[in-house]
């Protein structure tokens, strides 16, 4: 017989400027913890292995698969999701871009590639098409062949320059 | 209709455009119910056995578990075509491939599903397994499946269009070459899900990673014996489908089953290990093709043999078989052509369709020989294309009615665009450009079952809000069919799309359409959406032209607003137009249906093949090889379709470029392959490589620059003349690959995919002398029986057969 599943962990998780208190198996990822003990199911899975960039989320503004991170050791960090995204009712221009331009087919690794975009131009807000490749190429995407994503992306960075002027 | 258009054709931010990039697209796996309770699968680790005994007593002990089903749960076999009904939800008696399932658990998470797997305990009789066609031809027992032509052939088909063996002694050159086009798998970056639940009235609600609900509602009553009024199938957006997900599913029954044993909703999500395992993805096809042509370059026959390697069970694999040969007539004229296929059972996960359906293999062989032949000829390859393009509005010599045809047009964008005249032959050593073409159905002329039903149905909702609703059983897999259809009803009444809801892929409130496969939605769904939305403007017209004081056919609907054609001063907003015709009519709504013309082909087996009209496409391809390390990169791709007309040009080119994609991925790296562990570690066929880090798919550091080109030639069949993008774009990509190749290094690999492995062995074969070229060196003996006559069109036929071909004895269907 197996040994009894661990007591649960109760800790405060800080996503998308939110504390929330919230109660889970020790041994559950970052991304079963969004998606299943927060109801975060904007963040999405392909492998469970981090192969396939799809459950990306930021944590103090850096790219982490979410698969492959313990909820546990995120406590106390800032992590951001695909729903924080918008403000209000106005989507980010990266979610802008990607719906105007074919960026997003069936959806389904946007979430993550728009949270890697987002931090790369936040580093860098003025990438190359070389910079932009090199960024997203951890996220596999099998509608578009990726040639709309990369004009999604450099939509987005000029619309994000222009805003500042 | 001279009428300017709005909507159609103009670059849009697609309806369902927003969801997907906020995270609010509910895919399967995101659906939540409350006290729902978790489902895995336990899979057989035999690729062929016979089960002993199953002994679930432990498992049913474990804490947290509520319930554990096996083989004898599900008396009824089941299948996703009427003659195939071969499969079992969870196998009773014998497990045919790694990944067979066997056993479920059904837990309070998943956790405690996985750990309960364990503590099933299975005792197996191992058999002995059948690892490819040419071992299935050899080894007739044990059979994989009790039923089809004899031992583990499961299909035989053979036509023959006119005497083939006459127009090739007529013939100045008779080309002979064998292909082999390796087996691939869709890779949907969402693993599929489901969630069955069992409402109020105790009727079952499957929500589900699906394309084809309708087919899914039939399926699943039929296999849990419970009428289908009490069932609801709801398609979730797929997160990509390619075609993976079109049969019904072992996890969709077991779910469901589970949800009415239990009363409580009941969710399962494959890993992507299981994903690979149940794959219906690419068959891998041995081709042998022959070609006569005349020394200025017109073809005299074409005979092509496939020999495909099935998997386990039958699946859509009746089809498939078809599809490996009856679409080789659309692109050029072919006087006369024979088509012979077989399919194989062997002990790996079922093979079924994947974006192009059965037709890229062939396509590779034919185009990678006509490359062969223009250079024999000395013909450049664009130019002899260009010479052999099937006519519009003609027959082929298997009776297909093709209508409007592009293929000129496209070939010549991309030899302009591409600069291929410049190119050919001229590049420096390592460097070389391919072109190929392709042609594919805009929508399977007949569905899966025999029926006089229309194939596409459309109902529209309209009220004094103002609101349009649209409800058709079509599905959105990510190719964009919510907007194709809220586009074309906006155009219709003159509104914005955006002011169109979409209620689609739901058999409990939407109106049938067969389903996301075949490329069939943007036509078939679009002309019912015409038609019920045609129709419901003529009431809102009738209404509006009373009170405006003139005739119905003298109302105009554009902008959102209803006015006088013949004075557009006289206007009203469309919703002030909806309540005249809510006060005249009463409640307002309307539907349209859609059923493809007949085909003139009358012979048995002229029902796989026929569509409303043909797609066509042609690409070049630059590749650059590294003649140290054989590996190959593409700097540029130029590509052009003939789509009759973009619906929405920003999805039509994603069509195109993320064919593109997985095209290239075809072509160079991605394999579906199986090896055999040690004896002493059970000898099983396992796969290769069952993950997304092994089975290697293009980044996008691969990923080539793609220059696209759409090809605009309305065909009178097709909404607004819009004709498929999903499919055909894939189909040159991956000859023109294996042509560039050539043209760059002077190999032939005549083998998909072209890995590094095989470029250095046919460079090593050029270094000593022998022939360049890595491929299957022939083609086995396969019992084809004799084939059936169809004179063609132009020999006299009347698409009938002239002789009643012998089928073979002992062939038995797959019917419970």
């Amino acid at each position: 017989m197996k040994t009894p599943a661990p007591n649960n962990v109760h800790l405060a998780l800080r996503v998308n400027g939110e504390e929330q208190q919230v109660s889970f198996a020790p041994y559950k990822t970052l991304l079963e913890v969004l998606r299943e003990d927060l109801n975060l199911t904007g963040t999405k899975h392909g492998c469970e292995l981090g192969e396939c960039g799809a459950c990306a989320v930021l944590v103090e503004g850096v790219p982490v698969l979410s698969c492959l991170a313990l909820a546990l050791d995120c406590e106390g960090r800032a992590i951001e999701t695909v729903e924080a995204l918008a403000s209000g009712g106005k989507l980010h221009p990266l979610q802008a871009a990607f719906a105007d331009l074919g960026g997003a087919q069936c959806g389904y690794c946007t979430p993550g590639i728009l949270m890697t975009a987002k931090a790369l131009l936040e580093r860098e807000p003025n990438p190359s098409r070389e910079r932009i490749k090199e960024a997203i190429s951890g996220n596999l995407c099998r509608c578009t062949g990726y040639q709309q994503i990369y004009e999604s992306i450099e939509e987005a960075a000029r619309t994000m320059q222009e805003s500042k002027r | 209709m001279t009428k300017r258009l709005d909507v159609i054709g103009r670059p849009r931010r697609r309806v369902d455009g927003r969801a997907k990039v906020t995270g609010l697209t509910r895919f399967a796996d995101d659906v939540i119910l409350p006290r729902m309770l978790h489902c895995k699968l336990l899979r057989s680790p035999h690729p062929h056995a016979t089960i002993e005994s199953i002994d679930v007593s432990r498992a049913q002990a474990y804490p947290g578990v509520h319930l554990v089903l096996t083989g004898k749960d599900f008396p009824v076999t089941f299948g996703i075509l009427p003659v195939t009904q071969d499969e079992y939800p969870l196998a009773p008696e014998r497990v045919r491939y790694v990944g067979d399932p066997v056993a479920a658990v059904i837990a309070r998470d998943e956790q405690t599903a996985f750990e309960a797997l364990d503590l099933i305990d299975v005792k197996y009789q191992p058999l002995k397994t059948i690892s490819d066609p040419e071992e299935a031809l050899a080894t007739p027992e044990p059979r994989i499946q009790s039923y089809g032509e004899q031992g583990n052939i499961h299909r035989l088909q053979a036509f023959e269009f006119g005497d083939v063996n006459e127009a090739f002694a007529r013939a100045d050159h008779v080309f002979e070459d064998v292909f082999f086009y390796q087996g691939n798998t869709h890779l949907p970056i969402e693993q599929h899900a489901s969630v069955a639940a069992v409402d109020g009235e105790g009727k079952l609600t499957l929500w589900s990673s699906t394309q084809v609900p309708h087919y899914i509602h039939r399926a699943l009553a039929s296999a849990l014996q419970i009428p289908p009024a009490h069932v609801r199938v709801i398609a979730c957006p797929n997160g990509g489908g390619f075609g993976g997900k079109c049969d019904l599913h072992n996890h969709e029954i077991v779910v469901s089953k589970a949800a009415i044993l239990l009363g409580r909703p009941v969710k399962i999500c494959l890993t992507r290990e299981e994903v690979f395992y149940m794959h219906r993805g690419r068959h891998p096809v041995l081709m042998k093709m022959r070609t006569g042509v005349t020394k200025d370059g017109k073809i005299t026959a074409m005979h092509t043999q496939t020999l495909l390697d099935g998997g386990a069970y039958g699946g859509y694999g009746a089809a498939s078989t078809f599809y490996t040969g009856v679409l080789q007539t659309v692109t050029y004229e072919i006087p006369r052509y024979k088509f012979d296929a077989c399919r194989t059972f062997t002990n790996k996960p079922p093979c079924g369709p994947k974006r192009g359906h059965g037709t890229p293999q062939p396509r590779f062989g034919q185009e990678v020989q006509l490359d062969k032949i223009a250079e024999k000829l000395k013909i450049d390859p664009a130019d002899f294309r260009l010479g052999i393009v099937a006519k519009p509005n003609t027959l082929t010599a298997n009776w297909l009615k093709i209508g409007t045809i592009g293929l000129a047009e496209c070939i010549r964008k991309v030899v302009a665009s591409s600069d291929w005249k410049n190119k050919y032959r001229k590049l420096p050593e390592g460097r070389g450009v391919g072109l190929a073409c392709g042609a594919y159905l805009c929508g399977a002329g007949l569905p899966i079952y025999w029926n006089k039903m229309p194939q596409s149905g459309v109902q529209l909702l309209i009220d004094r809000s103002g609101q349009v609703t649209v409800f058709c059983g079509a599905t959105e897999i990510g190719q964009g069919s919510d907007d194709v259809l809220a586009a074309i009803v906006a155009e219709v009444l003159g509104i914005d799309a955006y002011d169109v809801r979409c209620v689609t892929g739901d058999t409990g409130l939407t109106p049938v359409d067969l389903g996301s496969y075949s490329s069939r939605v943007t036509v078939m769904m679009g002309n019912a959406a015409i038609q019920a939305a045609e129709r419901l403007r003529d009431l809102i017209a009738q209404a509006a032209a009373e009170h405006m004081e003139t005739l119905p056919e003298n109302v105009g609907f554009a902008r959102g607003r209803v006015f006088r054609a013949d004075d557009p001063c006289k206007l009203m907003s469309f919703r002030e137009a909806i309540v005249l015709a809510e006060e005249k009519f009463g409640t307002l709504g309307s539907v349209g249906s859609y059923s493809p013309p007949r085909s003139p082909g009358r012979y048995k087996g002229a029902g796989v093949g026929p569509s409303p009209a043909y797609s066509y496409t042609a690409c070049v391809v630059e590749a650059e090889v590294d003649r140290n390390t054989g590996w190959i990169t593409v700097p540029k791709v130029w590509i052009a379709h003939d789509i009759g007309r973009a619906i929405n040009p920003v999805s039509a080119r994603g069509q195109v470029e993320g064919s593109v994609y997985m095209g290239l991925g075809e072509a160079l790296m991605e394999e579906q392959v199986f090896r055999r562990l040690p004896p002493k570690l059970s000898n099983a066929l396992v796969h290769k490589i069952p993950s997304l880090l092994e089975y290697k798919s293009l980044t996008s550091l691969d990923m080539p620059e793609v220059f696209t080109e759409l090809v605009e030639d309305p065909d009178p069949n097709c909404p607004f003349g819009a004709k498929e993008v999903g499919q055909g774009p894939l189909l040159p990509v991956m000859p023109a690959v294996a042509n560039a190749v050539y043209d760059a290094i002077g190999v032939r690999i005549d083998e998909l995919p072209i890995t590094p492995d095989k470029v250095l062995a046919a460079l090593e074969k050029k270094a000593k002398g022998e022939t360049p070229r890595v491929g299957p060196e022939s083609f086995p003996e396969v019992p084809f029986p004799e084939p059936m006559l169809v004179p063609p069109p132009w020999e006299g036929g009347d698409g009938n057969s002239v002789n009643t071909p012998r089928r073979t004895p002992g062939k038995k269907e797959a019917v419970a």
